[in-house]
């Protein structure tokens, strides 16, 4: 497929060794016209005759963009150039360009002519899809086809870096949502009602109130002595529901110990609201629950703590409130809410 | 050893002898059923336990299961790009796999493939010597050339030596049948 070879050899290399060592490169006369083009650079002229036509007509210069005539390559001797086809405008080639006389010297004396090399941009993989470029299209010293296996190696390790993260990320979601639930009973556990608690704090203090109730289930050990660990866990599962029928959007439960529960309600509530919340609960959990080995019946008792208090600025303090609270329904007899009138 | 090594194993053991001996092979092996993953290195022994309790599960020899590895290895397109990057024909491609090692690193910079050094014989014949790493990739090689015989459309006979560090290559014809479309920039950007 060869364009035709120059009549002469210039510096003992034929026409045909040239090309095949630069498949890219013209021999340009003096005059700027192409005496000789490499087969790879014929393949992306659309396979038309490149020899006999002016260089400057089927090569566009983009950088710098105001060679006009061959004389305008002479300062340019030796420098990084970029070029288009100007039959295909998305083939961005750069170009490296010698005089043959090998005088690097300036002015439009080019002697013998021009050597014009080229090799593909940035945008190489385009360039070699658009073009059905192969292997053989390239000098065996080229590191092109390097480059887009590189380009492809990249792409496929990139693929598997992304996999890799996702399911990374999937595995980190899951853990710390588990980090954050009691397993019997999908509520809350206590890492996440800490949490909750400093947010419904932050919220306090921005002036949106809240109110910490405190659960402790009455004669839950007695459950567990009689009716053994299984009936334990149906009724702290039948609690929580209990509970969780209760709740409204934007409230948060948790279970903080074997048979304590943590209430944390957010906005502004009346004491009578909040009592009669309580009563509801303790109405329902007093009511026999059947276990796989016979009918437990328990109380709770249940302590509470407004953030409208002193205290509330303090999560810890907070609990202490409230806690105190829940002590006193035990030793009013079980089955009791009360809020603190602490401050 | 490379955790695609060690992932790929897995695929190849899941995909071709079913999830449930590979969940046997893991439990074998003391890891989860997830397995491996491709990015993360791992110790040499964790893949010789693996093959060791596949082979034994499978009661297939270990050099097998590895050909048949190294086959399977092909039915992934990126895998079968990145390989016949290295040559225009089965003869081209051969002639290339010394630089194999280097391409390995030059896609993924922790993957070490034993060094390869090429020994042409007579007439379409060529002896490729293993140096060091781990004595499977004789037997992996062997099965990846011999489905990129298949690739190129050349007739190709393969042969690994006992201790798995020789593989020997003769082609027979290199154009045998028509091969599988390649492109250089084939894959859509």
């Amino acid at each position: 497929m060869m364009d035709g070879t120059l009549p002469e050899t210039v510096f003992g290399l034929t026409g045909e060794v040239l090309t095949g060592l630069m498949p890219m490169a013209v021999v340009l006369s003096q005059s700027g016209h192409i005496r000789l083009a490499g087969p790879t650079l014929i393949r992306l002229g659309g396979d038309a005759p490149l020899v006999g036509r002016r260089f400057l007509e089927v090569l566009e210069p983009v950088r710098p963009r105001d060679i006009r005539t061959i004389a305008d390559l002479a300062p340019l001797m030796g420098k990084r150039l970029m070029f288009q086809m100007r039959n295909h405008a998305a083939t961005p080639l750069r170009g490296h360009v010698l005089p043959l006389d090998g005088g690097m010297g300036g002015g439009s004396g080019f002697g013998q002519g021009l050597i014009v090399n080229l090799s593909f941009g940035i945008n190489v993989a385009e360039v070699v899809r658009d073009h059905a470029l192969t292997h053989a299209d390239f000098a065996p010293t080229d590191l092109t086809v390097e480059l887009l296996y590189l380009n492809e190696a990249k792409a496929a390790v990139t693929e598997e870096m992304k996999a890799l993260t996702r399911r990374l990320q999937d595995a980190h979601q899951l853990a710390a949502a588990q980090a954050l639930t009691d397993p019997l009973t999908g509520l809350g556990n206590r890492r996440a009602f800490d949490e909750a608690l400093m947010r419904a704090i932050a919220g306090a203090n921005r002036g949106v109130p809240f109110a910490l109730m405190h659960l402790d289930l009455d004669r839950f050990k007695a459950v567990n002595d009689t009716l053994g660990h299984g009936a334990g866990d149906q009724v702290i599962a039948r609690v929580a529901s209990v509970i969780r029928s209760e709740m409204r959007i934007g409230d948060m439960v948790a279970r903080i110990g074997g048979d304590e529960f943590v209430i944390i309600l957010s906005g502004e509530h009346l004491p009578d609201s909040i009592l009669r919340l309580g009563a509801r609960i303790i109405q329902q959990v007093e009511q026999p629950i059947p276990c796989s080995t016979g009918v437990a019946r328990i109380s709770v008792s249940i302590g509470v703590c407004l953030s409208r208090q002193p205290e509330s600025r303090d999560a810890e303090a907070m609990i202490a409130v409230a806690d105190a609270a829940l002590y006193e329904s035990k030793r009013d007899g079980r089955g009791r809410c009360m809020i603190s009138t602490a401050g | 050893m490379h955790g695609l090594v060690n992932r790929s194993f897995q695929l190849f053991l899941r995909d071709t002898y079913g999830l449930a001996l590979w969940a046997d092979v893991a439990a074998d092996c003391g890891i989860s059923a997830d397995g491996f993953e491709a990015m993360l290195l791992y110790d040499r022994s964790l893949i010789e336990q693996v093959l060791a309790s596949a082979s034994a599960r499978l009661s297939k020899p270990q050099r097998a299961l590895l050909e048949d590895y190294g086959a399977y290895l092909i039915t992934f397109e990126p895998v079968r790009r990145l390989l016949r990057f290295g040559g225009i024909d089965y003869p081209d491609f051969l002639e290339s796999l010394d630089e194999l090692p280097g391409r390995a690193r030059m896609a993924v910079d922790d993957l070490i493939l034993p060094e390869i050094e090429l020994r042409p014989g007579a007439a379409g014949h060529v002896a490729l010597i293993l140096k060091d790493g781990w004595s499977g990739f004789g037997p992996a090689l062997a099965g990846v050339l011999r489905r990129m015989a298949d690739d190129y459309g050349a007739l190709a006979l393969i042969d690994v030596s006992d201790d798995g560090a020789t593989v020997q290559v003769n082609m027979l014809e290199e154009r045998f049948a028509v091969g599988r479309e390649f492109r250089l920039a084939g894959a859509v950007a």
